[in-house]
C-alpha cells in the first residue's frame, strides 16, 4: 500500500517536472502572475494557437522583439489541451521558438477573458504589452513595423 | 459644419465597431444558403425568435462546437427558436471557406439548420460579431427581432465535458418561459473574422 502511494507520487512528480521544462499547462490563476510581472522590462504577452493563421504570421515579430534587451515575450497558447503533444510541442520545435510558451487550459473562459481585459471579445490573436508605467491591450494582428513602433512607445 | 461631420463620422465608427447591444433591433438579411437558396429571418413566419450563430468551416473552436450547435437546433427549432448559422469570413482571405466548402461541411455533419454565407461581409459588422463562433439570440416582437443575448454557447469551448453553464440554452429557455435571460453577455475564445 505504502509502495503504491509512493509510486503514484513519484509518477505525478516526474510528470510535473517534464511539463515544467517543456511547456507548462496553466490554469488562469497560475497564469495571472505572469501577466503582472514587476521587473524593469517591458513584458509582451501574446495569445495565439498553432492553427491560427494570423497568429503564426506575426510570431516571428514577437520572436524578434524577444531578443531585445529590455523585452520579455510570453506566448500563451490556446491550442486544445489534447493537441499539446501532437501539435503544439512539434510546432515549437519546428519553428525553434525561443520565447517562453505556456498552454492556458481553463474552461471558465467568460471569467478569465474579462479578467485579462474587459474589452477583449475573446478573438485571437490578442496581445498585452506592459511595463511599470503603462499597460495596453490589443485585439488585433500586427505588422512588424506596427509592433516595433508600439514597443518603442514603452 | 466640420465638427458636425466629425461627430457624425465618429458616431458611425462607434456603431460600426460595437454592433448591437441587448435590446437593439437586429437587421434582417438575405443570404445564400449552401443549397443556393436565399434565406431571410422574415421567411420564418412561425418562429418565436432565432439563435443566430456566426461560425465557419476552418476555426477549430467553431468545429469543436458543431455538435453542440446541431443539438441546439434539434432541441429549439421545434420550440420556435431555430439556429441560423452565418459564415462571416471572406473566402478570399482564407482557404476552405467558399460556399462549396460550406456545403461539403454541412453535408458531412448533417447540419439541420441553414448555413449562410455573409457574401460581401455586410451582415456581421452590423451585428458586431468579432469572432467565430459568436451567438446572437433574437426574440421576435412586434417592433422587430430584439437582441436578447450576445456571446458564447457555453462556458467551455475546448472541452464539452467540462461545460458547467449552458448560456444559450438557458437564455432560450428563459425566453420560452416568457422571461428575460439572466445572463445576457458572455465571452469565449474564438477565431478572428477573416477579411482582406
Amino acid at each position: 500500500m505504502n509502495y503504491t502511494y509512493f509510486f503514484v507520487i513519484l509518477i505525478g512528480f516526474s510528470c510535473t517536472i517534464t511539463q515544467k521544462t517543456e511547456v507548462p499547462t496553466l490554469s488562469y490563476s497560475e497564469l495571472k502572475p505572469l501577466l503582472h510581472k514587476e521587473g524593469n522590462k517591458t513584458y509582451v504577452v501574446n495569445f495565439w494557437a498553432t492553427w491560427c493563421a494570423p497568429c503564426i504570421k506575426e510570431l516571428p515579430y514577437f520572436e524578434a522583439i524577444n531578443q531585445k534587451k529590455n523585452v520579455e515575450v510570453l506566448l500563451v497558447s490556446l491550442d486544445f489541451p489534447k493537441h499539446k503533444e501532437s501539435r503544439l510541442l512539434p510546432f515549437i520545435k519546428k519553428k525553434q521558438l525561443q520565447s517562453k510558451v505556456v498552454l492556458l487550459d481553463d474552461s471558465n473562459e467568460n471569467l478569465w477573458i474579462n479578467a485579462i481585459d474587459s474589452t477583449w471579445s475573446g478573438a485571437i490573436p490578442a496581445t498585452i504589452i506592459y511595463n511599470q508605467n503603462k499597460r495596453m491591450f490589443y485585439e488585433q494582428s500586427f505588422t512588424e513595423d506596427e509592433l516595433n513602433q508600439i514597443i518603442n512607445t514603452f | 459644419m466640420k465638427t458636425i461631420l466629425i461627430l457624425i463620422s465618429s458616431l458611425f465608427i462607434f456603431t460600426h465597431n460595437h454592433g448591437y447591444k441587448v435590446g437593439d433591433i437586429a437587421t434582417d438579411f438575405s443570404l445564400s444558403n449552401t443549397n443556393g437558396e436565399k434565406v431571410s429571418l422574415v421567411d420564418y413566419a412561425d418562429a418565436k425568435g432565432f439563435i443566430v450563430i456566426f461560425t465557419c468551416n476552418t476555426c477549430p473552436y467553431s468545429v469543436a462546437y458543431e455538435d453542440r450547435i446541431i443539438a441546439l437546433d434539434k432541441k429549439y427549432a421545434t420550440k420556435g427558436y431555430p439556429v441560423i448559422a452565418i459564415n462571416p469570413n471572406d473566402p478570399a482571405a482564407i482557404g476552405g471557406e467558399q460556399l462549396i466548402d460550406m456545403k461539403t461541411r454541412a453535408a458531412e455533419k448533417g447540419f439541420t439548420f441553414p448555413y449562410l454565407q455573409d457574401k460581401g461581409q455586410y451582415v456581421y459588422p452590423k451585428y458586431g460579431a468579432t469572432k467565430t463562433p459568436h451567438v446572437f439570440i433574437l426574440e421576435k416582437q412586434e417592433k422587430g427581432n430584439v437582441v436578447q443575448y450576445i456571446g458564447a454557447i457555453d462556458d467551455s469551448s475546448r472541452n464539452p465535458e467540462a461545460v458547467k453553464e449552458r448560456y444559450v440554452a438557458d437564455a432560450v429557455d428563459a425566453l420560452l418561459a416568457g422571461q428575460l435571460p439572466k445572463v445576457t453577455y458572455t465571452k469565449a475564445i474564438g477565431c478572428s473574422i477573416k477579411t482582406l
